[in-house]
Formats: C-alpha cells, sequence, structure tokens
C-alpha cells in the first residue's frame, strides 16, 4: 500500500541527512598551488621588532579547515603563520569552515570581528563576497592582510606567493639547465582557459628568447585530470621524438607527465620540470625521472603574512607601496605596487632536498 | 500498555500490521509534541547558558546579528519544508532552488535588467520549480523522495548552465548592505525578520485554518484525507510551490549576502533544512509536528553553531556534534515505536501511556 511504500522510502533520508551533517565537516576543497614563488633562503635575522605591539588579537583564516596546504601554512610545527605569531608573542588563532565557499568562511571572519581581533589573515574563498565584512572590519580599525588568495578592494595588503614573471622564467632556466640549453620542448599545461597558466607560458616564452637553441614545439592541455595529463604527455612524446624537455606549470600535470616518463622508454632521455609538490613528487627525484622542480613555500608565506599584519596592527607601517617591514627570519620586505607583498623567488627541490619535506603531507 | 486489543479488533485483517500503531501515534500526536517542544526550550536555554559561560562574546548584539544573518535563509526554508513533511512528502530540492534563483539573479542583473523585473523573473522561476516538483509528486504519483533529489540535479544543472563558471559580485550595496547592516535601529538582520514574520504566517495557517489541520490529516494517512474530502493532491501541490517561491526568494536573499552568484550557491543546505524540521520535532512520516518546535530548533540549532564557532571549538567536529544532536531528536520520539516493534525492554523508553480506545469517528475507522 502506499504508505508503506513512502515509509521506506523517507526512511532512508533520516540517514542521509544526518551522515549528510556528518559529512559536511570533513569536507575538503582544497586549495590547488596557483600562484607564485617563494622562498627557501633564510636571510639574516634582522631582529629588531622592538616597536611591534604584543598581545595583538590575530586571527588566521584560510579558505578550509582540514585542507593540507593551508595546514602547512598556518602551523607552529611547520613554521607558518601561527608560529610567526608565538615568537612575536601574539596570540594567534586559526579558524574557518570546513568547506571552501563564502557561505562558509564569512562566519568564522564575523566571530573573529566580534571576538574583538587586532588582526585578520585571510585566504579570500572569493574576490569579492567578503568584502563587505573584510570592508566593516577595516572601518573599525582591523588590519586586514589577505595571502594565497587576493580579495584586492577590501584589504590592507596582499601577500603574494610568486611572480608570474619568476614562475614562467625560473621554470625554463631549470630546464635549460637540464638540456644544456637546447633542443625541442614542450609544455603540459591545464585547462587551455586557464588564466594563470597562460599568464606563466607566456613569461616562459619570453624566457626562452635568451635560449635561442631551445625550441618551444608544443603546448598540450591536460586540464588538470590525472587521466588526461597522461594521455596528453603521451602523445606529445610520440609526435615529437627528438623531444628533450616538458615543463609542465601544474601539480597534476607534471606528477602525471613523470609517471609516463618513469614508465616508458623516455626515462633519463626527456627531461621535466614545472610546479610539483615534494611529497608526490620524491619518488621521480629520487629516481632520476625529475631533476628539479618548484613551488613556493606554503610555511613561509603563512609566516610573512603573520608579520605583515603584525606590522600593520603596530601601525608600523600603513600599507604604501615602498614602505618596508621586516619578517624575522625571513628577513626584508618591500611593499610594491597594489599593496603587494612578494613572497620571492620559488622554492626549487632537488635530489639534495627533498627529503627536508617529507612532513608537507601533499 | 501493548498495542491496543480494541484497534486492532476494529482494523481489517489486512492492515493490522500498520493500523494500530497509526492511532495511537495519531491520538499521542499532541501530547508527544508538547513533551518535545518543553525539552527543545530546555536545550535552548542550555546553549545559551553554554555560549554565555564561554564566551563573553556570545550575548552581545553584534553576535546576535552575526548568529542570524548566517542562518536567516536556512530558517525560511524550514517553514514551508515542515509543512511539506506534516504532510507526509518531502523536498529536498530546495537548495538547489535557491541556487538557480541566485544564477537567475546574476544573468539577468548582468544584462544590465532593472532589479524589479529581475525579482518578478525569479519568482516565477521558483514557482515554476515548485509547481514540477508537486505535479510530479501529486498528479503523477512519483514518491517525492525520488523526485525532488530528480530535481535536486536538475535545478542545481540549470544553474550550472546559466552561469557557468562565472561569479557575478557587482551588485549594488543598497542590496548587498543586508549581509552586514541590521534593520537600521535594531540589530536584527533582514533575513531573519522576514523569517519571523513567515514563521507567523505559516503557524497560523499550520495551527488555525482547516488548510493546516487537512495538512495533518493527510500526513497521517492519506486516504483517510482523501475520504474525509479533503483535496490532498491540490493541497500538496499549493505547498511546493510555496516552497519554491519561498526557495526563490532565500535565493535573492543569499545573494545579496554574500554579494555573489555563483552556480554552487546554497550547496548542500538542504540537508541542514531537513536536519532542522526533524530536530523540531516533526516526524519524518508526516502526520505530527509543530511551527513551534521548528522555531525552537532553528534557534538551537544557530546558536550552537555560534556558540561552537565563538568558543574556537574544533570547527571539523562541529559537524559531529549537530549530527548526533539530530540523530537523538530522530531516535528519542520514536523511542516508543521501537517498543511496539518488540525490541527488548531497556529499549522500549517510557511510553507506557494508555492508549484510549478508539472512538467510531477517528481517522483509523475511516481507514478501510
Amino acid at each position: 500500500m502506499r504508505r508503506t511504500v513512502r515509509r521506506a522510502l523517507l526512511g532512508p533520508v533520516v540517514l542521509l541527512s544526518a551522515s549528510a551533517v556528518l559529512a559536511a565537516c570533513s569536507s575538503s576543497g582544497s586549495s590547488t598551488p596557483s600562484g607564485s614563488s617563494s622562498s627557501g633562503s633564510s636571510s639574516s635575522g634582522a631582529t629588531s621588532s622592538g616597536a611591534l605591539k604584543k598581545g595583538l588579537k590575530v586571527f588566521v583564516i584560510p579558505k578550509n579547515l582540514g585542507n593540507p596546504y593551508f595546514t602547512l601554512a598556518d602551523s607552529v610545527k611547520t613554521g607558518g603563520a601561527l608560529s610567526a605569531l608565538g615568537t612575536l608573542g601574539e596570540p594567534g588563532t586559526e579558524t574557518s569552515g570546513t568547506a571552501a565557499t563564502p557561505a562558509s568562511q564569512l562566519p568564522a571572519i564575523q566571530a573573529a570581528i566580534t571576538k574583538g581581533a587586532n588582526a585578520l589573515i585571510v585566504s579570500a574563498t572569493d574576490p569579492s563576497a567578503l568584502c563587505p565584512t573584510l570592508k566593516a572590519a577595516m572601518t573599525k580599525g582591523i588590519a586586514v592582510v589577505t595571502y594565497d588568495s587576493d580579495a584586492p578592494s577590501c584589504r590592507d595588503v596582499f601577500i603574494n606567493q610568486a611572480s608570474s614573471q619568476a614562475i614562467g622564467a625560473s621554470e625554463v632556466d631549470l630546464l635549460a639547465k637540464e638540456i644544456h640549453d637546447s633542443g625541442e620542448i614542450g609544455i603540459v599545461s591545464a585547462a587551455a582557459s586557464a588564466t594563470n597558466q597562460n599568464t606563466w607560458i607566456g613569461y616562459m616564452r619570453q624566457e626562452l628568447k635568451k635560449y635561442p637553441k631551445m625550441k618551444l614545439v608544443s603546448t598540450v592541455y591536460g586540464n588538470d585530470d590525472p587521466t588526461t595529463a597522461t594521455q596528453v604527455t603521451q602523445g606529445l612524446l610520440q609526435h615529437y621524438p627528438n623531444l628533450k624537455g616538458i615543463i609542465s606549470p601544474t601539480t597534476v600535470g607534471i606528477l602525471a607527465a613523470a609517471q609516463v616518463l618513469d614508465t616508458s622508454k623516455y626515462r633519463g632521455k626527456v627531461a621535466l620540470t614545472g610546479l610539483g609538490t615534494p611529497v608526490a613528487m620524491k619518488k621521480y627525484v629520487l629516481d632520476g625521472t625529475v631533476g628539479s622542480f618548484e613551488l613556493w613555500n606554503p610555511a613561509n608565506l603563512g609566516y610573512l603574512a603573520a608579520y605583515a599584519a603584525v606590522n600593520f596592527a603596530s601601525k608600523k607601517i600603513t600599507g604604501a607601496s615602498g614602505q618596508s617591514f621586516t619578517a624575522g627570519k625571513l628577513g626584508n620586505f618591500t611593499i610594491g605596487a597594489d599593496n603587494t607583498v612578494l613572497l620571492g623567488p620559488p622554492l626549487v627541490f632537488t635530489k639534495s632536498n627533498i627529503n627536508n619535506y617529507n612532513s608537507w603531507g601533499f | 500498555m501493548e498495542p491496543d486489543p480494541n484497534t486492532r479488533a476494529s482494523t481489517p485483517a489486512a492492515d493490522t500490521s500498520i493500523a494500530p500503531d497509526e492511532t495511537s501515534w495519531l491520538r499521542s500526536a499532541a501530547r508527544g509534541s508538547l513533551r518535545w517542544e518543553t525539552g527543545l526550550g530546555l536545550l535552548v536555554v542550555a546553549i545559551v547558558i553554554f555560549g554565555a559561560m564561554t564566551s563573553p562574546q556570545f550575548l552581545t548584539s553584534g553576535n546576535f546579528f552575526n548568529t542570524g544573518v548566517t542562518s536567516g535563509e536556512i530558517a525560511i526554508m524550514a517553514l514551508p519544508m515542515t509543512l511539506i513533511i506534516i504532510s507526509g512528502e518531502i523536498d529536498l530540492s530546495v537548495a538547489s532552488i535557491l541556487g538557480m534563483s541566485s544564477a537567475l539573479l546574476g544573468v539577468l542583473w548582468s544584462h544590465h535588467w532593472p532589479m524589479l523585473a529581475i525579482f518578478v523573473m525569479v519568482a516565477l522561476l521558483g514557482i515554476v520549480a515548485g509547481l514540477i516538483n508537486g505535479v510530479l509528486v501529486t498528479r503523477v504519483g512519483l514518491p517525492s523522495l525520488a523526485v525532488t533529489i530528480g530535481t535536486l540535479a536538475l535545478y542545481r544543472g540549470v544553474a550550472l548552465i546559466l552561469l557557468g563558471a562565472k561569479t557575478i559580485s557587482n551588485f549594488p550595496a543598497t542590496y548587498t548592505n543586508i549581509g552586514v547592516l541590521p534593520i537600521s535601529h535594531t540589530q536584527i538582520p533582514w533575513n531573519i525578520a522576514i523569517f519571523a514574520v513567515l514563521a507567523v504566517i505559516f503557524g497560523v495557517v499550520l495551527h488555525a485554518t482547516a488548510t493546516g489541520r487537512s495538512i495533518y490529516a493527510m500526513g497521517a494517512s492519506p486516504e483517510a484525507a482523501l475520504f474525509a474530502g479533503i483535496r490532498v493532491k491540490r493541497v500538496k501541490t499549493l505547498l511546493y510551490v510555496v516552497s519554491g517561491l519561498v526557495c526563490a526568494m532565500c535565493g535573492v536573499l543569499w545573494t545579496f549576502r554574500l554579494s555573489t552568484a555563483v552556480q554552487n550557491n546554497g550547496l548542500g543546505l538542504e540537508l541542514d533544512v531537513v536536519a532542522i524540521v526533524l530536530l523540531g520535532g516533526v516526524s519524518i512520516f508526516g502526520g505530527k509536528g509543530s511551527l513551534a518546535g521548528v522555531v525552537l530548533a532553528v534557534i538551537a540549532f544557530a546558536g550552537l553553531q555560534n556558540a561552537l564557532l565563538l568558543t574556537n571549538f574544533n570547527q571539523e567536529a562541529t559537524g559531529i556534534v549537530i549530527g548526533a544532536l539530530l540523530l537523538v531528536s530522530v531516535f528519542a520520539p520514536n523511542a516508543g515505536r521501537l517498543r511496539q516493534l518488540g525490541l527488548p525492554r531497556w529499549a522500549r523508553g517510557r511510553s507506557g501511556r494508555p492508549t484510549p480506545p478508539p472512538s467510531s469517528s477517528s481517522l483509523g475507522a475511516l481507514h478501510d
């Protein structure tokens, strides 16, 4: 009878809704590195933070919690934002939503403001959705620093991982070194419409002018999908038997390309570099498939953002371009155009240092 | 007392397994929901005490605004959902209607439509979306769970086609300020004010009109309601249309509050909405529940989330607390039922209440 049927169907809804509430707390949209440069070298330890205020309430608000990229950028253990705040004597708190959406992140930002924050360090889930709230925070005199993902019209300063120019040029330089400045090369990109990828490839072409014997023969698109990236890499190798090197400025693409090179006759004959993550790429670096690749250091990004936030909240800097401040072990930084601070050149991973990054988690 | 022998005797053989508990359920509905709301009231008090003790900001007006504005749309969508679940159906497409409306708002705004015309179009979209649900459930006779899971995917797909990967965010500050500014001279967010007004309207309709009583009747037993002369199909269709319209309005509120129209707006909210309605003591099997309970559940849900946020409770674990609360809320009212299903004595709960004998005018008697 109808009612019995309906009852049987509705029963699962109860379970469904309960499990979904639970599931909602473990969803972690991942923020793929899509940006730019950074770090590594620890320069002079100028520690003249005498004029910095102590006891400032600083809230670190990544796109979402449970995301390994932000865990690395924020944690005390990894030397991220909270570690810098600890050093400076500021009570730092990491908070956010569980999904990387404005609706999930906003309540955490509002709660931080309610709790009397002196500074917010935010990776924006949306360039504009957070603006009314962040502007309200700035009106109250709260320092607003964005890192990793910017909200250009509603923050005091943006901590940029790396410049697009540095990413593009340095990857060409890395490859040139491995293939001795000559030979045919190809690019395994993400989507054909990916803005950051195309910007980087533009800078690669520019840098290639310095290497007249290197010739870019093709750019293929793996759409940041492992299967597609594998197929287009295989196609690239078959079409260009004289190919000497591949650049893949995407963490998905470089991993797929490394797997192709590792399982084929091309190993050791075709060089590969690009943007990758050390834990995933470790195997291929140690077995010689990949000589070197790069990424910014997320922990240093968080560390720098923390110093910028404390300097702002202490009124040592106001965001005008040309002002400079000291960020502990990372040294001196100057605020550039659009109130942006650049973390620095990308961190290069090779056989000699890749074992130092086992704790990164990605 | 064991299942009432009188009830059993008066029921045709084919229905013996079901009809007896249904009559006793109906009878105990009023008393059961009363107790449930008392419990919810105590829960709200406990949450307020917990929040006030653990965070000095919990009872501030600014925090009241934040808590309200964050939960406003979920609270509003819980109102039509309450009526739909009491009528014995469900609507899982609510968040997708919100997302689809948000997408339409964004697209039309980016094509420079006047805001008033956009509101009309969005309202029409909500009505059509609800009508599709209602017709498929009542006229085609498909189970509402299946229908609205289908339209959940369908309407979200429409949002994706309308907006693609685009984000529209250049809405005028006059509108987007509802996300940061309360109604002037108060601390009440706009979406909560709308919720309050609608809660009164829905409460009156449900508890003080013939339509409201017919919603309970059709939830308790559609056949009996039909025989009693209730236009079951028409009322249910109307409920879906109202739900569609209300969700479309929530799409507008959500879009302005976050100053962003994007295809995944409100993704997954239907589960929060259903959770709140069940926490409010509404029976997932229909025919039972009250709007006051749902309003209390909204307050408990929003208050608990906010208190956990303010106390730096591990956000990943917040879902565990809320999920557990939901399971308890589904389990507790059904504890008496488990007894009838023959569970061991320890699991029977305290449902030793006597069941009054059926009268010839009861819905149970009409069941055949």
